[in-house]
């Protein structure tokens, strides 16, 4: 199945990509996918990145074909 | 014709509508990138009572983006600048300064003096105190925060609905403020202007809030989302049950073994650990320099690396010290990971 994952702040920054469209295979969680997608990244504190599944946050759901998945980390200036 | 017939022209304000921004309150904590631009048009719509929360001053680096400073407001107060600016756009608009931070002290007992927070802030920090404050105190409050092109925006606490905690319930230490990543002007000025609109929504009790949502922005891709959140009822629990629930962001240095004295407030953050952090902040040097090291090489630094040069020409002018190094880009760049 296929998910497309959008990346956000500096996950975007350390992913160096803003969308990208995911094969995966077998059952996965969104919170697996995250840890998928943040393995490997420059990102200090990968628990503050949340997870939303079609525009719903929500981190225990299992993924279906078609879906998509935005890794939001928190933005702290102004 | 009135100052506000324009407004009171639409339906969904009237005559009744602009009655309610008169009996209005809304602290704005944070007069900067967004707190600006927010507080203009708060202003311009006839707010009754609007407070200015800011204990920073003008700094030239903040011209290109805080709209209400001008070159001759360089090293002034900014709560009071804006003040000043703000009553000559509308002299019916009570005003009410204060030239300090939001602190756990207090917090909840100055948000309770009005309706309505807008979070004007650059730290999770005063986010989080911002939270638990108004979540004890039962007001609603505006969120937004920027990093580089993007933007988050959000209502939380409206009515029951879901808090800042309720999407973060973590804190982070990745701090990162508009200072070290760089901004355009112009973003914080979309999301200012769009919380003064999500504060005009609240008080006139129309349109659809962004309560329950966080709308996502991207200024470089033209691109938004709206994203549905969740209430987390342990989150709301445990800060109704417990209180403030302070966030200190801690964090490592580089060099374990070196010495660094640390010459920010008290409540600046990120706070680093260490045997070998000194914390005294700038004003009380004369009466505490015995507690710096004088034998071997004491690396100084604050936020941006101004204060810390400052320290050092006093610590070595009128102490006699010689082994002090500045940190000149501030503490981000001694942090380690």
């Amino acid at each position: 199945m296929t998910v497309t994952i959008k990346y956000f702040g500096l996950v975007a920054e350390a992913a160096n990509k803003f969308e990208e469209v995911m094969e995966l295979n077998g059952e996965l969680t969104a919170r697996e996918l995250k840890e998928h997608c943040l393995n490997g990244l420059s990102i200090t504190d990968k628990d503050s990145v949340q997870i939303a599944v079609n525009q719903n946050l929500d981190d225990q759901i299992t993924l279906k074909d078609g879906d998509e998945v935005a890794l939001l980390p928190p933005f702290a200036g102004g | 014709m009135s100052r506000y017939d324009r407004q009171i022209k639409l339906t969904e304000v009237g005559q009744k509508g602009q009655e309610e921004f008169r009996n209005a309150k809304v602290l704005i904590v944070g007069v900067g990138g967004l707190g600006c631009p927010a507080a203009m048009y708060l202003v311009g719509a006839g707010v009754g009572k609007i407070g200015l929360m800011d204990h920073d001053r003008v700094d030239v680096s903040n011209l290109h983006r805080q709209v209400l400073f001008k070159e001759s407001d360089v090293g002034r107060p900014k709560a009071l600048v804006a003040k000043e600016r703000l009553e000559k756009q509308n002299s019916e608009v009570q005003f009410e300064v204060y030239e300090k931070p939001l602190t756990v002290e207090n917090a909840e007992n100055t948000v309770k003096q009005y309706d309505i927070v807008l979070d004007g802030t650059d730290n999770f920090e005063t986010k989080y105190l911002i939270n638990d404050a108004c979540l004890l105190a039962d007001k609603p409050w505006v969120f937004a925060s920027i990093y580089k092109n993007e933007g988050q925006l959000s209502v939380f606490n409206y009515k029951d609905g879901p808090t800042y905690r309720c999407v973060f319930p973590k804190s982070t230490r990745q701090n990162i403020s508009c200072e070290t990543t760089g901004v355009l002007g112009v973003l914080p000025g979309i999301l200012g202007t769009l919380q003064a609109a999500e504060v005009i929504k609240i008080i006139l009790g129309a349109g659809e809030l962004l309560s329950g949502k966080l709308k996502l922005i991207n200024m470089m891709l033209s691109s938004e989302q709206t994203i549905k959140l969740n209430k987390r009822p342990e989150e709301i629990e445990k800060i109704r049950k417990g209180g403030i629930a302070p966030v200190d962001i801690d964090c490592d240095l580089k060099d374990k073994e070196q010495w660094y004295l640390d010459v920010r407030e008290a409540f600046e953050q990120p706070k680093p650990k260490g045997k070998k952090v000194l914390s005294i902040p700038l004003g009380d040097l004369t009466s505490r320099y015995r507690e710096i090291p004088d034998n071997q090489e004491v690396f100084v630094f604050c936020q941006s690396g101004k204060r810390s040069k400052n320290a050092i020409e006093i610590l070595k002018n009128e102490f006699g010290f010689h082994n002090l190094k500045n940190v000149e880009g501030g503490i981000e760049t001694i942090i380690d990971g």
